[in-house]
């Protein structure tokens, strides 16, 4: 069919020498001259063939032309509302006059509701009783001859204002089209070679391909699409984060650990028991299990103590203490919690535990995993320069980070989800400043693409000074706050045993909010959860920061 | 962090310049506090529209310690004072004439152990409110209220016209039965009792009510004529209350707690002792104990506290003087006096009543480094050198995450809360009892936390109907078993995890999933009865009522052999028995038809599901500063 309609035109051509209007063809297999829009596409597809081959040249004119409306294709096919309606009554005196409940069973509610009141204006119809009869015993259905001419030719010979008409009852609507006047191009011939479509094999094994001609590759199509799987765009995020972490040397911390308790994700953070934080409205607590075992006595007690009466150089909160809030089970609100054990665990040396593995309280071990790497110096380690004393008092630097999953007990909207992930970056050693603090901010948030950074004072329980980090957002263009950071308090360090002088810097940011807004995304739910759409995760665009 | 707002003209007006809300927003961000919102423009709106406006206000954050900071009053002085136009306050008590003997009593009752055991009180003397200070007064209780005194659970304001009311008072406990007043707002007496039930229908004060309601006892005020002054934490008494006429204030301050009771008795009291006719004086008032034991309140004298400029320097990376940080840290309202013994080392700062947020010198230091100003510090870069490293699961995760990726299946990331019967009855498993539940969701589906990955996989298949078939989607993430040996009882557990959903169920498609990750973990498959083989992993069928029958199969992982890890049940079934020691680590099969008819999913599924961990490679311990290997002998030659 499609080769034959290429003939046809190539034959009209070369008989004529031009077509003026494509839409006097008769196309092969049709009766009637190809008038109506779905023959021009087919006639387009020929066209653009034989032009891909320059055997012929075409220019595209347009036109406005009429369709039906799927209640004017009925009307073509079933005669129009009112013409039902007549055709389902009987002649005046033929019969029992049909009531509008029948006569909506019969033609169906809108043909019986728009058809009734047409066909009395026609008077075609007439009330007999509480029912309704033919007043006309014949009727000519305008409407319907209507719709088959403008469903055959794209218009009416009545004009304008009827087509207005039609279109005001929705039975026609306004579509534009399109016909073509075609000449001959400069490789015009009346045989179509036949084209190769793709280097194969055989051609290559016969050698034809030095022969054959080939057809001319649409380079504007796209490609066939690949069927490769795909990363999460939140997950691909949180390992370009994590490829920061590592090119400055952090070391990952294990944060495998939902449930804590008060203890370590409040208490040994010299978070207050009274503190909001805590509360019912914003933590997940656990109803089963709900309690946890006693945590290492030396430091709980240590712990304590720091928090109801002080010491360290603190006055503490001096607020009554509570074992059963400290010992209370909950869905970690922050990954800090994991960092608190981390940090414990490093202090471990410098408690006088040699062996980490050795510390009071051999679960912890069990939790973390393994053993941190940076505390295990080994029998044959030596002390380290930086101590003033020349005594090793058991310390070392440790560049920590952590990316993983916490919960708040939030009611959830378009930017709040009960689980979210926090990315933690913690710094342990001697001799470094708030202003070292600043320096690494700088450095990390860079390879973030965030170069202006501003730091506001804010109130944290666990670290002193507290600073909000701001940035310049290229692509919002203002000031967001993108993270928060500061230097642990030392009534949270020194109970762990850290020596006076190890200073320990902590930041930590959201993961989703840089996410979104580097994928544009308004909606948290959107990204995280089951409502996410499979596709979505599919075109998410690679992360290069 | 509480906001609070302020009337922006009075606030200029304090301040002594009017700011533009950049100008302001500045101040604010070196300061530490947040413009929330400036109401001008809105105001402005209003008054075009010929409504009803207030006058514009500046809602302004404050961080959640800084109690002195929350009413105009507080905020005006804290930043007069940073801004170099004052020197701090200094808050005085005085006596009355005829000192001590002649200051206001209140006993307290010992029932009052019972319920609500600590008391402090404080007047103001000759105050002038105005309508904007008087509401600031009031404003200042209801800030305290909802924040410190965490809804007047710790601890309860009240504050009384002094000239209504005849000393000495009485802070009692009594059965409610036997407690009679006009309470605040109304025009007849009430017991106690009947209270319960009146303000049951009246939200602003029926939260309060469960902090007594149960108590045999309920705390109440009297003075010396049997007028009831308040009974807190839930109202005052209609007799005594404070109008803008008011010019003596009794302030009663009830508590649980006597760290926090001192604390607002110090703010409230240093806060409107401005509006005295002498400006910065409290007069204080004497509370006998039923033990005899007698406290003058409130204590409003500094704290001295020696603040050392090496530990401050040392922790901001400037090289002050012991005299510039001083001066810095009066800009914070905080005096200080030079040390006798060593000027150019110590610094003697006295801390105000108004600062109970300064428990540490790192406190100090940080007011020192505001002053200074966070972004004027030195930028350095840490000399601490460590190694960075992953770690081993996060490693093995991606490594998973990566290969079946490029097998072609997509990574979803479901929530890790879930309903029980989505753990559980959906995927027709009996309550094994493993799983953490959640005493307190908001949302109620968040009722357990999930011991399997299929739910939420088979929750993203449902939601995603309209993608094209087959569905192929995996995640690799953590599932939480209760575990009695851990401190906290529970342990995370790292788990893969599949769904193929398509026309027919493909149990060969999970199943080549799993075949795959074994390949590149190279884990050899080995039949299900070779006993010889060292490592490997094979499936064996099982009955499962989550899969399909006949069509569910264990997975189990033969670890390679490790010498001295074998318990001696299980050095038992390798050496005596000749077993191997294998281990179950997933399952994997066709989803039974009623768990997709569950999660309404109309097209068959087929699931693998295993944990992760048993692959783990051990990591090697990193190198630091500060670890040194001693060194070898040195070869004989």
């Amino acid at each position: 069919m499609a080769e034959a309609l290429q003939q046809l035109i190539l034959d009209t051509l070369d008989t004529h020498g031009t077509i003026r209007d494509t839409r006097t063809l008769v196309i092969p297999g049709q009766k009637e001259a190809a008038a109506s829009q779905d023959a021009q596409v087919s006639i387009l597809g020929a066209l653009n063939s034989l032009a891909s081959r320059d055997m012929i040249t075409y220019t595209t004119h347009e036109t406005l032309s009429h369709v039906l409306t799927p209640e004017g294709a009925q009307i073509a096919l079933e005669g129009s509302h009112e013409a039902r309606v007549w055709a389902a009554l009987p002649s005046k005196g033929e019969g029992e006059p049909v009531s509008p409940a029948e006569l909506k069973q019969k033609v169906g509610d809108e043909a019986a509701k728009v058809g009734q009141g047409r066909a009395f204006k026609n008077g075609w119809i007439a009330k007999e009783g509480s029912g309704l009869v033919k007043l006309a015993l014949s009727i000519q259905d305008k409407t319907q001859l209507d719709m088959r001419e403008v469903d055959s030719t794209g218009t009416l010979k009545d004009g304008e204002k009827a087509l207005a008409e039609l279109r005001k009852r929705k039975l026609i609507i306004q579509r534009k089209g399109q016909w073509f006047a075609v000449q001959k191009g400069p490789s015009f011939s009346t045989s179509i070679a036949k084209l190769e479509t793709d280097l194969t094999v055989e051609s290559l094994t016969s050698g034809a391909w030095k022969t054959a001609t080939f057809k001319k590759y649409n380079f504007e199509a796209d490609g066939i699409p690949t069927n490769g799987g795909a990363l999460h765009p939140l997950l691909k995020v949180r390992e370009e984060i994590r490829n920061i972490f590592l090119e400055m040397g952090f070391t990952e911390m294990p944060t495998s650990s939902f449930v804590e308790s008060g203890f370590w994700c409040f208490d040994s953070l010299f978070v207050p028991q009274q503190h909001p934080a805590r509360e019912v409205q914003d933590t997940f607590y656990l109803s089963d299990p709900s309690v946890s075992l006693p945590p290492p006595k030396s430091y709980y007690e240590r712990v304590s103590k720091v928090h109801e009466h002080g010491g360290f150089g603190s006055t503490g909160y001096r607020a009554p203490w509570s074992d059963a809030e400290s010992r209370k089970l909950l869905l970690r609100t922050h990954t800090t919690a994991s960092s608190s054990a981390m940090l414990y665990k490093l202090a471990a040396r410098c408690r006088g535990e040699a062996d980490t593995d050795a510390v009071d309280h051999a679960d912890l071990a069990h939790e973390h995993g393994k053993v941190l790497a940076q505390t295990s110096g080994g029998a044959g380690s030596v002390p380290s320069g930086s101590v003033a004393t020349g005594q090793d008092d058991g310390f070392r630097p440790a560049k920590l980070f952590s990316i993983d999953r916490v919960f708040r007990n939030e009611t959830m909207d378009a930017t709040h989800l009960a689980e979210f992930h926090q990315v933690e970056g913690v710094v342990a050693d001697k001799g470094i400043t708030l202003g070292d603090l600043l320096g690494f901010m700088k450095v990390f948030f860079e390879k973030l693409g965030l170069e202006n950074l501003r730091f506001k004072p804010a109130y944290n329980p666990y670290t002193e000074p507290s600073m909000e980090i701001f940035a310049f957002h290229p692509q919002l263009k203002k000031w967001v706050e993108i993270g928060n950071s500061g230097m642990f308090r030392p009534e949270m360090l020194e109970p762990m045993g850290f020596p006076k002088d190890v200073r320990v810097l902590g930041w930590g940011l959201g993961l989703e909010r840089p996410t979104m807004i580097r994928y544009g995304i308004t909606n948290i739910r959107t990204l995280v959860g089951h409502k996410v759409s499979i596709e979505g995760v599919e075109k998410s665009p690679a992360v290069m920061f | 962090m509480p906001t609070v707002a302020v009337d922006k003209e009075d606030l200029w007006e304090r301040l002594g310049y009017k700011y533009t809300t950049e100008e302001f927003d500045k101040l604010c961000f070196d300061f530490g506090i947040e413009l929330d919102e400036d109401t001008t423009a809105e105001v402005e709106e209003a008054k075009r529209k010929g409504l009803p406006t207030e006058r514009p206000q500046l809602k302004i954050e404050i961080p959640a310690n800084r109690y002195d900071l929350l009413c105009i009053e507080g905020i005006a002085r804290a930043l007069r004072i940073f801004l170099g136009k004052d020197q701090p306050p200094e808050y005085k008590l005085v006596y009355p004439p005829g000192g001590e003997d002649n200051l206001l009593t209140v006993a307290v009752a010992p029932e009052t152990k019972q319920i609500r055991p600590y008391f402090a009180c404080a007047i103001l003397r000759n105050l002038h409110f105005t309508p904007r200070s008087y509401a600031s007064f009031i404003d200042l209780q209801d800030k305290l209220h909802q924040n410190l005194c965490r809804r007047r659970q710790f601890v309860a304001i009240g504050t009384h016209d002094l000239d209504t009311i005849e000393a000495p008072f009485r802070y009692e406990a009594r059965n409610p039965k036997n407690i009679k007043f006009v309470p605040l707002g109304k025009d007849k007496e009430y017991t106690a009792e009947e209270l319960m039930t009146v303000y049951e229908s009246e939200k602003h004060l029926a939260r309060y009510l469960h902090i007594i309601r149960d108590s045999p006892v309920y705390p109440i005020i009297y003075d010396q004529k049997d007028r009831v002054l308040s009974m807190p934490p839930i109202i005052n008494s209609e007799h005594s209350k404070i109008t803008l006429n008011t010019k003596n204030v009794f302030i009663d301050v009830t508590a649980t707690d006597e760290t926090k009771l001192g604390i607002v008795v110090n703010i409230i009291s240093t806060m409107f002792s401005e509006y005295c006719s002498e400006p910065f004086t409290i007069e204080p008032c004497k509370v006998v104990y039923s033990s005899g034991e007698t406290r003058i309140t409130p204590d409003i004298s500094s704290r001295p506290s020696v603040a050392h400029t090496s530990y401050i320097n040392s922790c901001t990376g400037l090289t002050l003087s012991s005299s510039q940080i001083a001066t810095l840290l009066r800009r914070m309202s905080l005096p200080t006096e030079p040390s006798l013994d060593n000027p150019a080392e110590d610094i003697l700062v006295l801390i105000p009543p108004v600062r109970p947020d300064i428990l540490h010198e790192c406190d100090i230091m940080e007011d020192a480094a505001i002053a200074y100003g966070f972004n004027n510090l030195p930028e350095r870069f840490p000399k601490t050198s460590t190694v960075g490293q992953p770690l081993a699961l996060s490693k093995l995760s991606d490594v998973v995450r990566l290969e079946w990726a490029l097998a072609g299946w997509v990574e979803v990331l479901p929530l890790i809360l879930c309903s029980h019967e989505e753990n559980f009855e959906w995927l027709n498993r009996p309550d094994d009892s493993l799983a953490v539940k959640i005493a307190n969701p908001k949302t109620l589906e968040f009722q357990v936390v999930r011991t399997s990955l299929l739910p939420g996989l088979l929750k993203t298949v449902r939601e995603n109907r309209s993608h094209p078939l087959p569905i192929r989607i995996f995640e690799t993430s953590d599932v939480v078993f209760k575990d009695k040996t851990l401190e906290k009882q529970a342990r995370n557990e790292r788990h893969a995890a599949a769904v193929w959903c398509n026309k027919s169920a493909g149990f060969e498609v999970v199943h080549g999933l799993l075949d795959r990750i074994m390949a590149m973990l190279e884990v050899p498959r080995i039949g299900s009865t070779d006993h010889k083989a060292r490592t490997g992993y094979y499936i064996k069928e099982c009955s499962d009522p989550t899969f399909f029958p006949g069509r569910a199969a264990t997975i189990y992982y033969r670890a390679p052999p490790k010498a001295g890890k074998l318990s001696a049940l299980e050095s038992l079934k390798k050496d005596v028995l000749h077993m191997p020691v294998d281990l179950a680590i997933g399952t994997l099969g066709i989803l039974h038809p009623s768990v997709l008819e569950k999660f309404e999913i109309g097209y068959p599924c087929s699931a693998v599901e295993f944990n992760l961990e048993p692959f783990q490679k051990e990591m090697h311990a990193d190198w630091t500063e500060g670890d040194v290997k001693s060194a070898k002998p040195p070869p004989v030659l």
